[in-house]
């Protein structure tokens, strides 16, 4: 069936079965593929996406759930011109990423967490910052959250 | 003997009015060396490539893979360095897999160097590759800080930087017409100051290149580094926070399908039988493909697929493992254990007598660890097109001239008829190993049935029941205390699937100890999880040494400090980590230190974890101080994160993670009972360098093996409790 919703503010049309997660119409319909597969349970967090703003795991949302929406990746998040996000420069000033597979799905959940908060506090970070890294990149991650929000910082983690 | 040059065509892109060093040599010291080390095979040659072009471009190729551990970044700053060129203009590329890439004896010759030993059972497949170096010590530094190791072949990218810059200079002067000596080099400029002319090295490229490169050309000395030492930003990171970076999971080709697998639950078991109808009915599903042991589903998508393999009932057999479970693994590793008859020992002194002798306080322990499993966050996903009795494949792994070669073998055609196309990694910590990579033959079967490419992508389910785990493992501790409290000998009985020995380093000074390896194989591999052996070995010598500590009456700062020889660098990182941490200062109520320090390829680490015990019995790690000596660091800010990492990873394996086997099959699937350290229960991590002279080591695992036993001794001294089976859990609980 065809399922209409806006993808990083561009109107698109899916032909898909409605219990396909998000996630693969992303990679594999649209190409979208900074958006990663890890669990296929929603546990893990590599899949992150908004869905009309809200941090959603894109890998257990079934697209016709999403008909209407706006969703944005992590191809969507830069300005029109290509500048990045503070976000994304913050990861690279902090130098998180190690492998990086899990990044994507990382920024996009810091992404959400600074709309609501604003200036988040280390227990809003504990508490919402829930995305798995396996390299253990998790002290730079609080390091660019404090960051991108002009928090004052001690150090970069692990140094 | 002079440098061979020759032309080498990257990818078949024709150098047009730009320059290709290609350095090769077979009589250098470094080469040499290696031959020494490897016995006879005296004919190593060792070569690296540094293409300049015109627009002053300057692109390193590296034989090694990224997965995130910044070794690229840091041989591109050796390189670089050495050239003296513009760090702006600096690239990296992948090498090529070609074999004229690959450097069996030099490989050889690091792995000796590295441990004194030769290369390890788990790297067989690997040999006849420069990627041995990079599986072997997941080397974010790839140089060293003595001289006798920059003379080597680790030195590779400077030496062939080195030679460049040479060469380049030659050219300038006889464009110039000035001698060489009055020209200096600086951001990929040669430079005559007295008249203040300067030729850009893209101007001198092509003319370098045709000159035969010096063989021996001189390298900079500490003072004059420009980028070695420097906390320069990662090259790899800026695609990796944009979506932009290609993984194997991410390969698009046209007419694309995707398979997912499911191999028999209970390793070495077959596929019976399978009917391949529930799975044809679902939309979207083209193939059921049958394997030996394992049933794979091929659809337009990874959802179809997925559907279609959950709709089947494959029958599989248990290859005779059926009655194996980790309690029977347990059971059977302590009774041997308690045999006396070890299949492997090694040590010094005479152990029996200094545990005999009148007067010692003898001290026991029994301590176990579970299987733990790799957990990369991006499962097995590799691509091949079987096409015309070719094979072309797209993928991560560690080894890939290893994959290249298996490709070829389950195709059943020659290795030249394969092309591969290594992508980067999203984790690895030793999965990716050659002969752990089943995924291979897997999707190699499957493509010579489908006239499309197909990528084969692992259900996370499958990659937590098919891993190639850290061996499950009994240890039995021994040692006497003489009348001084003083160790005056110490044996470990250890009981697994494979020997440690290698990866095992007692760093203390004692009279007498022994190491004695009883073989004990389960239906797993024998899995090589980041740091290996050197994990669990240092789990039970360090918490051990505690436990001899408190015997002792002793502080374990100040006992570890005893055993230790005045001036030695091992004394050194110990001091330090205990300086750093505030050793012996007042903590809060409920908080306690752990100290430890393990050796691992040949780099030493100590930590001081600072945790305490929650009412549920769970340990929580406050505060994590690690001092390092891995002779010279190449990129400080990059060598911190893979020890922090390395800390992180430690931490998550013995706070809970356990794979656990039942009738033969693996009982946990998913994250959900497997669960990993999220950033909540991180801690602050303070990672330190003490330079030295010291030869290289690695970075990417040393900083996992002090990690668990810093952590027990930290519970034990929050709480009294002597942990000493893994995973800690809640066994702390009140």
């Amino acid at each position: 069936m065809a399922i209409d919703m806006q993808v990083n503010g561009k109107s698109v049309s899916i032909e898909a079965d409605s219990d396909t997660p998000l996630l693969w119409v992303l990679r594999e319909e649209l190409g979208l593929t900074g958006t990663k597969f890890g669990c296929g349970i929603g546990a893990c967090g590599a899949c992150s996406v908004h869905v009309d703003g809200a941090i959603t795991r894109s890998c257990r949302i079934p697209v016709g759930s999403v008909a209407g929406k706006a969703i944005t990746t992590i191809e969507g998040i830069a300005a029109p011109n290509g500048t990045l996000h503070p976000v994304q420069q913050a990861w690279i000033d902090a130098q998180v990423p190690q492998c990086g597979y899990c990044q994507s799905g990382q920024i996009m959940a810091a992404v959400a967490l600074i709309k609501k908060t604003g200036r988040p506090s280390p227990a809003n970070i504990d508490e919402a910052m829930t995305n798995i890294c396996r390299c253990g990149t998790y002290p730079r991650i609080r390091t660019a959250i404090l960051a991108a929000t002009g928090q004052s910082i001690a150090a970069r983690g692990g140094t | 003997m002079g440098v061979k040059r020759r032309v080498f065509l990257i990818g078949g892109a024709a150098l047009i009015g730009g320059g290709l060093f290609a350095v090769s040599w077979s009589e250098r010291a470094a080469t040499r060396r290696a031959a020494k080390l490897v016995g006879k095979d005296k004919a190593g040659v060792f070569e690296t490539w540094i293409r300049i072009t015109d627009d002053d471009t300057v692109t390193i190729f590296s034989p090694h893979v990224d997965f995130g551990q910044g070794s690229l970044t840091a041989l591109a700053q050796m390189a670089a360095d050495e050239l003296d060129a513009d760090w702006s203009k600096i690239v990296i590329e992948s090498a090529p897999v070609n074999a004229a890439f690959a450097n069996a004896p030099l490989a050889k010759g690091f792995g000796g160097e590295l441990l004194p030993f030769s290369i390890p059972p788990f790297l067989k497949g690997l040999e006849g590759s420069t990627f041995a170096l990079i599986a072997r010590n997941i080397p974010l530094q790839v140089t060293g800080g003595s001289s006798s190791v920059r003379a080597t072949g680790q030195t590779g990218m400077r030496v062939a930087g080195a030679a460049a810059r040479h060469a380049l200079i030659a050219v300038a002067a006889k464009r110039l017409g000035v001698l060489d000596a009055e020209l200096s080099t600086a951001n990929s400029k040669v430079i005559h100051a007295t008249s203040g002319r300067s030729l850009r090295y893209g101007e001198l490229a092509a003319d370098a290149a045709e000159m035969t490169l010096v063989a021996e050309p001189k390298l900079k000395v500490a003072s004059d580094y420009r980028f070695i030492g420097k906390p320069i930003p990662r090259l790899d990171i800026p695609p990796k926070v944009d979506g932009t970076a290609r993984y194997g999971m991410d390969v698009k080709l046209p007419d694309l399908r995707v398979a997912t697998i499911m191999a028999a639950p209970v390793r070495g078991g077959k596929l019976d039988n399978v009917d391949a109808a529930p799975a044809m009915a679902i939309k979207g599903v083209e193939k059921v493909v049958k394997l030996d042991n394992a049933v794979a589903v091929v659809a337009k998508g990874y959802w179809q697929a997925l559907t279609g393999l959950r709709a089947l009932s494959p029958q599989f057999s248990d290859g005779g493992h059926g009655a194996l479970s980790s309690a029977s693994i347990a059971a059977a590793q302590a009774a041997k254990i308690k045999t006396d008859k070890p299949d492997n020992k090694s040590g010094h002194g005479d152990v029996p007598a200094a545990l005999a002798a009148s007067g010692v306080k003898l001290v026991e322990a029994d301590y176990a660890v579970p299987f733990i499993h790799h957990a990369m966050m991006e499962p097995f996903a590799l691509t091949a097109h079987f096409k015309d009795g070719k094979l072309e494949l797209w993928g991560g792994v560690q080894d890939p001239l290893h994959t290249r070669k298996a490709a070829a073998e389950a195709a059943d055609i020659s290795t030249d008829h394969v092309t591969f196309h290594p992508m980067i990694m999203g984790g690895t910590f030793g999965r990716r190993l050659p002969g752990f990579c089943e995924i291979i033959g897997q999707v190699v079967r499957i493509a010579k049935q489908t006239p499309y490419p197909v990528k084969l992508i692992w259900s996370r389910e499958e990659e937590v029941q098919q891993g190639a785990y850290r061996p499950q493992a009994s240890a039995h501790l021994k040692a006497a205390l003489d009348k001084d409290g003083l160790i005056a000998g110490w044996t470990t009985d250890y009981a697994q699937s494979g020997d440690a020995a290698r990866e095992t380093r007692f760093v203390y000074d004692i009279p007498a100890f022994a190491l004695r390896h009883y073989e004990f194989t389960t239906n797993q591999h024998d899995g090589a999880w980041r740091s290996v052996n050197s994990n669990q070995n240092g789990f039970y010598s360090e918490s051990f040494m505690d436990e001899l500590a408190h015997a002792a009456g002793e502080d374990p700062y100040e006992f570890r400090r005893k055993h230790l020889r005045p001036g030695s660098r091992h004394l050194a990182v110990l001091d330090s980590v205990a300086k750093r941490s505030g050793w012996g200062t007042p903590l809060t109520t409920g908080r306690g230190r752990g100290i430890a320090m393990v050796e691992s390829f040949n780099t030493i680490v100590a930590h001081v974890i600072e945790a305490s015990v929650g009412d549920d019995g769970r340990p929580r790690a406050h505060k994590v101080w690690s001092s390092v000596d891995c002779g010279l660091v190449v990129n400080p800010d990059g060598a911190a994160a893979q020890i922090m990492g390395g800390i992180i990873m430690g931490l998550s394996s013995c706070v809970d993670e356990a794979i656990t086997l039942d009738k033969g099959a693996v009982l946990q699937s998913n994250f959900h009972d497997y669960p990993l350290l999220k950033l909540a229960e991180a801690p602050d991590v303070e990672v330190h360098f003490l330079e030295s002279d010291a030869s290289m080591g690695g970075l990417g695992e040393p900083g996992v093996p002090p990690t668990a036993p810093a952590l027990a001794n930290a519970i034990f001294a929050a709480t009294g409790k002597r942990i000493r089976q893994l995973p800690f859990r809640s066994q702390a609980k009140a």
